[in-house]
């Protein structure tokens, strides 16, 4: 909007543009955040939150921000700068400016229900099935809250709304090893499995390296023997990090 | 919901070559970020250039004989390389073995040469700006040699180790991967170190 010279030359550093940006924010991102939240809050921990308090949390969030921001448009055209804390007396400001300030505390009452109620819900929330909005995407698929693995057996994922195609049936790859950390690898265009990959068990050898790294590059700051000197651990740690461990080496028979 | 168990994984093989290992794809994201690295200091060389009249500004250019050699060897070194990667690919252990071998010796030999290219620029990273960027560039391309030539003489041991089987193959086939990327890059870095200071 403000892209077009001859709107920004009007309203250029009033609060048109504060009542215009929030409206792109709320609307665009603050919306969708709290939508996002009360979607996946169930999916990360095992509990709803409260049906009840959701719809006063729109509606007072809803109300409060058009209260807040809908005056300024108005506002912004009538000359109020922005950046400014206050103006004088007897411009016909005050109005807008005490529904403004309005809104802004039901935004704040909103904000402060939607922490109470993650607070309660967290604690004694109805307890979330797997997928309690018949959603279609893969995350639905696991329990609420999911394993450390995400999954025991891998889904096999027919489309984009996999859960919507199952029709009551639901279909597993099976044989990874779980004593080592096997993780299927696929073709890169068509998703066939083509191989398992073993990944290297937990090693101090990573941290080693890094350390060794480290002191390499700030002691080069210093003199340039630290980078022929510094090779040296870094070099060993590398080594030990790659050198095959036994038992997860045995694996790969 | 019932649940059908329909794809088996267990009989899937626990590695593959090429494209279709991850390690491939490791080395070709490590390739290009390298080369950006190389595009960059070769980019470098050429505004320096540009902004002086006289160059190399106070010294004559790199006696070519060590940089050609090394070159030659380097194209050489291919050939132990690309059979290393073949009967790595057959999981032939002797001529891996063999080949691996053989391209280590060549490495050890490169990495000699180049020891002895370092003294044929008659300048130093601390002369001038001339000085800087040719040590820059021979030293960065010293850096992906040593650390290549490093990796092999790990992976040669290796192999000749119970652990000279399955995933090692991959790990011998990246190998040459890498080697022939670092060939590669070798060639621009030649014609700027050896032959721009000559001929432009």
């Amino acid at each position: 909007m403000v892209a077009s010279v001859p709107i920004d030359t009007q309203v250029h550093d009033t609060y048109f543009v504060v009542a215009h940006f929030h409206y792109v924010l709320i609307g665009g991102a603050v919306f969708p955040m709290f939508g996002g939240f009360y979607y996946w809050f169930p999916k990360i921990t095992g509990r709803m939150l409260s049906e009840r308090s959701g719809p006063w949390n729109f509606w007072l969030l809803f109300v409060g921000f058009n209260l807040t921001f809908f005056p300024m448009h108005w506002l912004g055209l009538a000359g109020m700068p922005r950046r400014v804390y206050t103006y004088p007396a007897g411009l016909g400001w005050g109005d807008a400016n005490l529904l403004a300030t309005v809104g802004a505390f039901l935004i704040g009452v909103s904000v402060l229900l939607f922490l109470a109620n993650v607070a309660v819900s967290l604690r004694r929330g109805e307890p979330a099935p797997d997928n309690p909005w018949h959603a279609g995407t893969l995350e639905w698929a696991t329990s609420s809250p999911p394993f450390v693995c995400n999954f025991p057996e891998i889904p096999i994922v027919p489309g984009p709304e996999p859960l919507w195609e199952e029709r009551g049936e639901r279909r597993l790859a099976y044989g990874l090893r779980a004593d080592v950390r096997e993780v299927l690898v696929t073709h890169l265009v068509d998703a066939t499995p083509d191989h398992r990959y073993t990944f290297p068990d937990p090693s101090i050898w990573p941290l080693l390296a890094a350390l060794a790294t480290t002191a390499l590059f700030i002691g080069s700051i210093y003199t340039p023997w630290a980078v022929p000197i510094g090779a040296v651990p870094v070099a060993v740690t590398l080594i030990g990090w790659f050198w095959p461990k036994t038992p997860a080496d045995e694996a790969e028979a | 919901m019932r649940v059908v168990r329909a794809l088996d994984l267990s009989q899937l093989p626990t590695y593959a070559y090429g494209a279709r290992s991850l390690l491939w794809w490791a080395t070709l994201g490590f390739c290009a970020i390298e080369g950006t690295a190389f595009a960059l200091a070769l980019m470098a060389y050429v505004y320096l250039r540009l902004k002086v009249s006289v160059w190399p500004p106070s010294v004559p250019p790199p006696a070519l004989i060590w940089g050609t050699l090394n070159t030659a060897l380097l194209l050489g070194s291919c050939v132990p390389n690309f059979l290393a990667k073949k009967a790595a690919e057959r999981e032939a252990i002797r001529p891996v073995r063999i080949w691996l071998s053989v391209c280590l010796l060549f490495g050890v030999a490169f990495c000699g040469v180049r020891a002895l290219e370092f003294t044929a620029l008659r300048t130093t990273w601390s002369a001038d700006a001339y000085g800087s960027i040719v040590f820059a560039l021979l030293f960065l391309h010293t850096t992906h040699i040593a650390t290549d030539v490093g990796d092999t003489a790990v992976l040669t041991a290796l192999i000749f180790t119970r652990h000279g089987r399955g995933r090692r193959f991959v790990d011998v086939s990246e190998n040459a991967f890498y080697w022939y990327f670092a060939v590669l890059a070798w060639l621009p870095i030649y014609v700027m170190v050896y032959i721009v200071p000559r001929v432009w």
